[in-house]
């Protein structure tokens, strides 16, 4: 890539960082400019987002409906899945799928929802009164 | 320790592995250490793409060898001892963590980028691979040079060691490293390492075994995504392609999957050893750059919505094989050179 085709299209890194590429310069010698950002990349950063959004969305209206706790919620708005949240909260996978039904949910103790709300980094309170 | 600077010089670099190794060696009087050169010597380039295994709901697929190994690698190839250290308590990590900066040392930590605040919310997944250097503390934050950043930055003691025991795959367990009694290296060092390192590089591309690795690699992703359009559907397909320009080309890469960040190191290495050859193989991984890029753009067309049929993602799939075969050469060429 030659230092002038490098793409300037403005992107999440403005005002943050400016991303390092590897361009050729006008003698044909390699060295690096700053790049704001690349269309062709943002849109698939972009689309990433629209699906994680949906998967959210989508799980929220579960909540709502009765059919998944809020723990399934906060995993999916933390962009986890269940090896993630086993890592962080120390329980099994099993155990969490469990904690995803509505039923099983209501009635866990304190400290495991406190170990939920921490892996979450929200309090126990707002996952406890989640709704959809 | 209320304020305490090491002399650390921040190193903006593409890849966040190369930046600290490069940037700790420097810091350790190895003048001559430049980012292409850690990457090179490391042997970071590869390609890898790991069937059934999901990252983010998408294809598991690699453009360099395994985190921690390029500094490792380099480092062994110039006889400078890396001393690493995980922990299994937050405090022993924090400890270990204030002595070195107290003893002068700058030391490189694994992180997870999902809490680290200066990212870009949007570039923040559960990715646990991520490097900076940490060069002392000030008003109870830690001094901190993150290579894909244009400056340094700090962390709170809370922040740090929140991203220094992120969880989940590749779960940093609070690693730090430092090289440890660096000696000057002399250019035949380096040049023997030259040799070494291109030579093992030519080796994972064209012969570790089976069909996922290396060159057969990139042939076994084009033949995926010949398949993705019918098995999936147009937008799951659409998403994937995403996946694969984003592992491709995100902020880390140097553009071009690391394949520009190679010619650079070729280039550079052919005035060490003084050899035209590897300029002319240098230009053979631009040209594959180019066309990963390229690749991107067309990939691009599909997720964005303009095209997609089958003949579209056959047109991807096909410029992947053309790839495979433009490396597949470069690094047959590669591997003929000798001292």
């Amino acid at each position: 890539m030659k230092k002038e085709d490098l793409p300037q299209d403005p992107s999440a890194l403005v005002g943050v960082t400016r991303d390092l590429c590897y361009v050729k310069d006008a003698n044909g010698k390699y060295t690096t400019d700053l790049s704001i950002g690349w269309d062709v990349k943002k849109q698939a950063l972009d689309n990433a987002w629209n699906d994680i959004n949906e998967r959210i969305n989508e799980a929220a209206l579960q909540v709502k409906y009765g059919k998944m706790s809020p723990v399934f919620y906060f995993m999916e708005k933390k962009l986890m899945d269940l090896t993630l949240l086993s890592g962080y909260t120390g329980f099994w996978k099993l155990t969490i799928k469990r904690h995803f039904k509505p039923s099983v949910f209501k009635s866990l103790s304190d400290t495991k929802l406190t170990a939920y709300a921490k892996a979450f980094d929200i309090s126990a309170e707002e996952l406890k009164n989640f709704n959809g | 320790m209320d304020k305490l600077i090491l002399p650390y010089k921040h190193l903006q670099t593409a890849h966040c592995e190369n930046g600290v190794g490069a940037g700790l060696l420097r810091h350790h009087g190895l003048n001559f250490m430049t980012e292409p050169l850690m990457f090179g010597l490391g042997s970071g380039i590869f390609y890898i793409h790991i069937p059934i295994l999901m990252v983010n709901g998408g294809p598991a697929i690699s453009y360099r060898s395994m985190p921690g190994w390029i500094f490792s690698r380099a480092s062994k190839l110039l006889d400078v001892k890396v001393n690493r250290r995980k922990f299994s308590s937050e405090k022993e990590a924090t400890d270990y963590l204030n002595k070195q900066i107290g003893l002068g040392n700058p030391v490189g930590c694994q992180v997870g980028v999902y809490n680290l605040p200066y990212f870009p919310p949007e570039y923040r997944f559960h990715f646990n691979a991520h490097n900076l250097v940490v060069y002392g503390k000030e008003n109870g934050n830690y001094l901190i040079s993150d290579p894909v950043m244009e400056t340094a930055t700090t962390l709170t003691e809370e922040e740090l060691l929140k991203v220094r025991f992120a969880k989940g795959p590749l779960a940093p367990k609070g690693q730090v490293y430092y090289p440890e009694n660096v000696k000057p290296v002399s250019k035949e060092q380096i040049q023997k390492a030259i040799y070494k390192s291109i030579h093992r590089s030519a080796f994972d591309m064209l012969n570790i075994p089976g069909a996922i690795c290396g060159v057969d690699g990139i042939k076994y992703t084009a033949k995926q995504i010949r398949n993705w359009r019918e098995k999936l559907g147009p937008r799951k397909a659409g998403l994937y392609l995403g996946q694969i320009v984003r592992m491709q080309e995100e902020i880390g890469t140097g553009g071009g999957g690391f394949r520009f960040l190679y010619a650079a190191f070729l280039e550079q290495a052919s005035n060490y050893i003084n050899n035209e050859e590897l300029l002319k193989i240098s230009d053979e991984f631009t040209k594959a750059g180019d066309l990963w890029r390229a690749s991107a753009v067309n990939m691009g067309r599909i997720y964005k919505g303009r095209l997609n049929e089958q003949k579209d993602f056959e047109e991807s799939a096909n410029m992947l094989d053309e790839i495979s075969e433009i490396e597949r050469a470069a690094f047959k060429a590669l591997r003929k050179i000798k001292a």
